[in-house]
């Protein structure tokens, strides 16, 4: 998840190299066949792979942040195991996205120091703070919840690799929304304070998190390629639709009211929000969202701190190879 | 920022007792022993495996997609090596 809403189109790269090979990929994809890393494909699949996939996986690791801030203050140690191993289960989403990027082509060290310049994206979401215990709720709640909707359809994504590490993430996901709606739940049934906490995360919440579906589909120009190369199923509004439509009756039954007066529901059953804020959006994606700078300075402190522990690792796995081949040559 | 490139590692999990170990991803480590530490951390987090190998990719000999019909054929021609091929009256029974 968390990428539809960062992909742009690169007209340059919309050339087809080569018709007869990109008429021949085209129809594998049409007939439901997987891609596999070793296979042809068009320079711009590939590009768009390679980009979408490795903002997913900094979308992950980025998003350890925000929750991690909660670690050490959940409120019982059964809240505090179960957040622990939460963030634990986002840092392994990161890995497996990563080595499904770099069957693309570029290595780990690319993928992660592109994130680092901030010449790679991530999700928007994770730029808002977690001021409260309730917004580790709202967090698994609705945007574990989001990323569900959005990666659901991943797992049949055209790209093998992709479509794999999609399999294993949603497994896992589940868990994540559950823990999240069970805070919520025992706030909104907790005093009057909890339950204007848990109201207050659902307010600051709700607008960022649907906007993690991406600009409405009039706007979002990327759509048309991954489509028709099956990287994508359903249009940002459509998964945005079909995340209010599940969410609604949920908020409902926790007694939390939708910050969203104009709701209505259609002769469908559709709930119909109001316009989204993308001035909002565009602004957080442009750098300038609460928390863009502290997100990126720690991920750097992050890595330059543990640069001793990868050079130590390198050094040793060097020495005990330089001894073993000294052994054989004797 | 620039870090040397560390070695890929695929991972191979036996789920249960009598199950063969299956490919279930790759991993970056500085040798076989932090490899085996990170499968366990990364692919095992809910008792998926009993057991863990770690290859080195660079150690794996793969056969080239783009030839699969060359290196298929021989068995595709062969549907005498099925069972449907061969009539057994329905009498007989299940065989
Ligand atoms: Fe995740
Ligand atoms: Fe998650």
């Amino acid at each position: 998840m968390y990428t539809q809403a960062l992909n742009s189109s690169d007209g340059e790269d919309r050339f087809v190299e080569d018709a007869t090979r990109a008429a021949a990929f085209q129809a594998r994809i049409d007939a439901d066949e997987r891609i596999e890393p070793n296979d042809w494909m068009p320079a711009a699949y590939r590009k768009t792979l390679t980009r979408q996939i490795s903002q997913h996986a900094h979308s992950e690791i980025v998003g350890m942040l925000p929750e991690g801030n909660w670690i050490t203050r959940a409120p019982s140690l059964r809240r505090k195991a179960a957040l622990l191993a939460k963030v634990q289960d986002e840092c392994g989403h990161g890995l497996y996205l990563y080595a499904a990027a770099e069957t693309l082509g570029s290595s780990r060290e690319e993928l992660v120091d592109a994130m680092l310049s901030g010449k790679s994206r991530y999700s928007s979401i994770f730029n808002y703070p977690t001021l409260t215990w309730a917004d580790i709720g709202a967090i698994g709640w609705l945007v574990d919840g989001a990323a569900i909707m959005n990666q659901i359809p991943l797992c049949r994504c055209s790209y093998g690799p992709y479509a794999r590490a999609m399999i294993r993430v949603c497994k896992e996901e589940s868990f994540h929304q559950r823990q999240g709606f069970e805070i919520m739940l025992t706030l909104a049934r907790g005093t009057e304070e909890q339950k204007a906490m848990a109201q207050n995360a659902l307010d600051r919440w709700w607008w960022p998190v649907l906007m993690m579906f991406g600009p409405p589909d009039q706007a979002s120009q990327h759509s048309d390629t991954s489509t028709k190369w099956k990287i994508k199923r359903f249009s940002n509004d459509e998964l945005r639709q079909k995340f209010v439509d599940a969410t609604v009756p949920q908020a409902e039954f926790l007694g939390l009211t939708i910050p969203d007066p104009g709701m209505t529901q259609d002769s469908e059953g559709h709930w119909r929000y109001s316009e989204i804020d993308w001035t909002e959006f565009k602004q957080v994606l442009a750098g300038n969202g609460p928390c863009n700078r502290d997100r990126l300075a720690a991920r750097r402190k992050a890595h330059e701190e543990g640069a001793w522990v990868r050079e130590a690792a390198a050094a040793y796995a060097a020495k005990r190879e330089s001894r073993r081949t000294a052994q054989a040559a004797e | 920022m620039a870090t040397p490139n560390s070695p890929l590692w695929e991972v191979f999990i036996r789920s249960r007792n009598g199950l063969a170990h299956k490919h279930v991803g790759s991993l970056h480590a500085a040798d076989a022993t932090l490899a085996l530490q990170a499968a366990r951390d990364i692919y095992t987090r809910r008792g998926e495996g009993l057991s863990i190998w770690v290859v080195p990719s660079s150690a794996i000999t793969a056969s080239d997609p783009s030839e699969k019909g060359m290196m298929f054929e021989p068995a595709e021609s062969k549907i005498y090596r099925h069972p449907t091929f061969y009539d057994v009256p329905e009498e007989v029974g299940h065989m």
